[in-house]
């Protein structure tokens, strides 16, 4: 079976091109928001948490530091939010037209990927302003990212599907997201934890990816799943979960698909 | 005729949908439909629907509203899942059964253009070489970098259309085309269906019309209530599907004819048939009733529902000097109009037009339709006056 067709890609495009078109719609600065807005993020974010909060007084290149790990996140929410929403939000052509139904879930996952990337130039602007030297270990956030659209596209698969017919799944899933801001560790450095609980934050698949970014991005002395668990079990499990979830997310996804026309 | 390629072959479909409201859209209602165990509720839609397409059949679908023939078009076409049965489609198929589809008021026309493009299976390469004979087909050339929300509905109707008949593909869907827009698209809509049907194309039309069904379609089925009840002849079909709706007709007529009231309008056409549909420049006969015993001349305005008065009658007038003791007239008009919707208001005079004793708004109202098929292809305006040439 063949799902990325010249056809497909084709409808991808112009879907993704319309909701970046739609987005910044009647706004006087249109698509200079996408780069403001995490632009602004940043600087609140730099003015608390170097000044106010100082948690990561400790870390080198603290600032950008900090921003990887707010991006990534933010492309976890936004991702997986405009995701679970997607099919319902795109009713008009589902009900209409019999295009693959996986396509509106990509198209927003590609959507918040353009964010992300935009975002990242964003970051790297800034890391080399606060004195990080760019090198190979950069390319490193090519597998990173690649999980991550992985972790982010099963969730969407699965909980978009779910969405169709329980409306109070987002909202589940918002509440997951806050706790889950916290459980990751994006604000505080994993150095505030005690060792023997590293494990556990590393089964969550969103520490280990913005860990491993961090490490890539900004400092090697970053605590990673590598250099901080050394059971194979446990290293394992934030990967196993990543596939798992996808796996799952797609199988509940297609088996639903049939019949989203007429349940949304 | 028979050994012909089969393009669809429809196989004892079923389709039930679950009711909305037994539908568990809160966690609260499943955790509540879970511990009852409710049965669900389902509605049967389509029950045990067979029938073949050929190749180069130009098939129509006719059924009333709610007789299941969009689901069938769904299912065709793919958006819907069957309950039970199988559908096949040989080669490829149109996927869309509505004009338009995915248009999104915020985006210039040329936006539009390469969206619903992408949605009918064309690449952005093919869209670029089709952009322009689309754009001049629609007739809307200067409009193409303005938001679709600036453009007039028959606007939005003429570029979608424009799209859709350059989705060549081996068999193609239209879903109630001719209901929208006005009588020059609508023109134009047959002008593509002539093309399509001398060109051996595969097309399934649904419509209301059944001069459409009679003059193009090669084969047709009637749906009613979830189940083909006529498949095969269109004439036949058209004719079963009239039949079906004159019934329906003739008890609102009746109805309306049975109120209390000082005057009652029956009309008919040249068949003697009651019903509140003529062609144009068909034989309207209206036989008014009324009570009063002191009328004396009754007068006719025929409006059309926009609001124009086309014309008046005057049984005084028009030559009948004294109304029959049986307080019952009838008169013939020659529906000599554009197609539309009208009413008439029926009032009643004493003899010399001073006093008016009442008066019947909107007493009757009815459609003139188009019919292609006669010399009314070359209506403009809104009535035929009487004319001679002279030389």
């Amino acid at each position: 079976m063949r799902y990325m067709t010249t056809k497909n890609r084709a409808i991808l495009r112009e879907m993704v091109v319309t909701d970046f078109k739609v987005r910044y719609q009647g706004s006087i600065l249109g698509y200079l928001w996408s780069l403001l807005k995490p632009l602004f993020l940043f600087a609140i974010l730099y003015v608390v948490f170097t000044y106010i909060i100082p948690l990561g007084k400790d870390i080198q290149h603290y600032p950008v530091y900090l921003l990887t790990g707010i991006v990534l996140w933010n492309f976890f929410t936004e991702a997986t939010m405009q995701g679970a929403s997607s099919v319902v939000a795109r009713g008009d052509l589902i009900r209409k037209v019999s295009i693959p139904r996986y396509l509106v879930v990509i198209a927003s996952t590609l959507s918040a990927l353009i964010n992300l990337g935009l975002s990242l130039v964003v970051v790297i602007i800034f890391a080399l302003f606060n004195g990080v030297m760019p090198s190979f270990e950069w390319l490193m956030m090519i597998p990173i990212v690649l999980e991550l659209i992985l972790l982010a596209m099963g969730i969407s698969f699965l909980l978009s599907a779910m969405y169709v017919k329980f409306r109070d799944i987002t909202y589940i899933w918002e509440i997951f997201l806050q706790a889950g801001f916290y459980a990751t560790p994006i604000i505080y450095p994993l150095t505030k934890v005690p060792e023997q609980f590293h494990k556990w934050f590393f089964i969550n698949p969103m520490a280990q990816i913005i860990q491993d970014a961090r490490y890539a991005m900004v400092t090697n002395t970053t605590t990673t799943l590598w250099t901080s668990v050394h059971s194979w079990m446990v290293i394992a499990a934030p990967f196993v979960i990543v596939v798992a979830v996808f796996i799952v997310g797609a199988l509940y996804f297609k088996q639903h698909s049939a019949y989203f026309a007429e349940d949304i | 005729m028979a050994d012909k390629e089969i393009a669809v072959s429809v196989r004892d479909i079923h389709k039930e949908f679950v009711l909305p409201q037994s539908k568990n859209s809160t966690f609260k209602q499943t955790v509540v439909n879970i511990v009852k165990k409710n049965n669900k509720v389902t509605q049967k839609t389509l029950d045990g629907v067979s029938f073949d397409i050929h190749k180069g059949d130009f098939f129509g679908i006719v059924g009333r509203n709610g007789s299941g023939k969009s689901t069938l078009l769904k299912l065709i076409a793919g958006v819907y899942t069957p309950t039970a049965g199988s559908i096949e489609v040989r080669g490829g198929l149109t996927p869309f059964i509505e004009l338009g589809v995915g248009f999104n008021p915020e985006l210039s026309g040329r936006d539009n253009v390469y969206l619903n493009g992408a949605l009918l299976g064309f690449t952005r390469k093919q869209m670029d070489e089709m952009y322009s004979e689309i754009v001049a087909f629609a007739e809307l050339e200067p409009f193409m970098d303005q938001k679709l929300k600036n453009y007039s509905s028959g606007m939005q109707v003429r570029l979608a259309f424009s799209i859709a008949i350059k989705a060549k593909n081996d068999v193609l869907i239209f879903d109630e085309v001719l209901a929208v827009g006005d009588e020059a698209f609508q023109r134009k809509c047959l002008n593509v269906f002539e093309r399509y049907k001398a060109e051996g194309q595969t097309v399934i039309l649904v419509t209301h019309d059944m001069q459409t069904v009679k003059n193009f379609c090669t084969r047709a089925v009637l749906i009613q209530d979830g189940a083909v009840i006529e498949n095969g002849d269109p004439i036949k079909v058209a004719d079963k599907y009239s039949a079906a709706n004159q019934d329906v007709i003739d008890q609102d007529l009746e109805i309306a004819n049975h109120k209390e009231g000082a005057v009652g309008v029956l009309a008919t056409n040249e068949l003697g048939e009651k019903t509140n549909s003529f062609t144009v420049g068909e034989k309207v006969t209206l036989e008014i009733n009324w009570d009063s015993n002191d009328t004396r001349v009754i007068m006719v305005d025929l409006y059309k529902n926009s609001g124009e008065l086309i014309t008046n009658f005057i049984s005084k007038r028009e030559g009948m000097e004294t109304l029959p003791i049986g307080k019952k007239v009838k008169l013939d008009i020659q529906a000599m109009v554009t197609p539309g919707s009208y009413h008439i208001d029926v009032s009643l005079w004493d003899a010399d037009m001073k006093q008016r004793e009442s008066v019947d708004y909107g007493v009757y109202s009815f459609m003139v339709t188009n019919d292609f098929s006669r010399a009314a292809s070359s209506f403009g305006g809104l009535t035929f006056l009487k004319s001679t040439w002279r030389s």
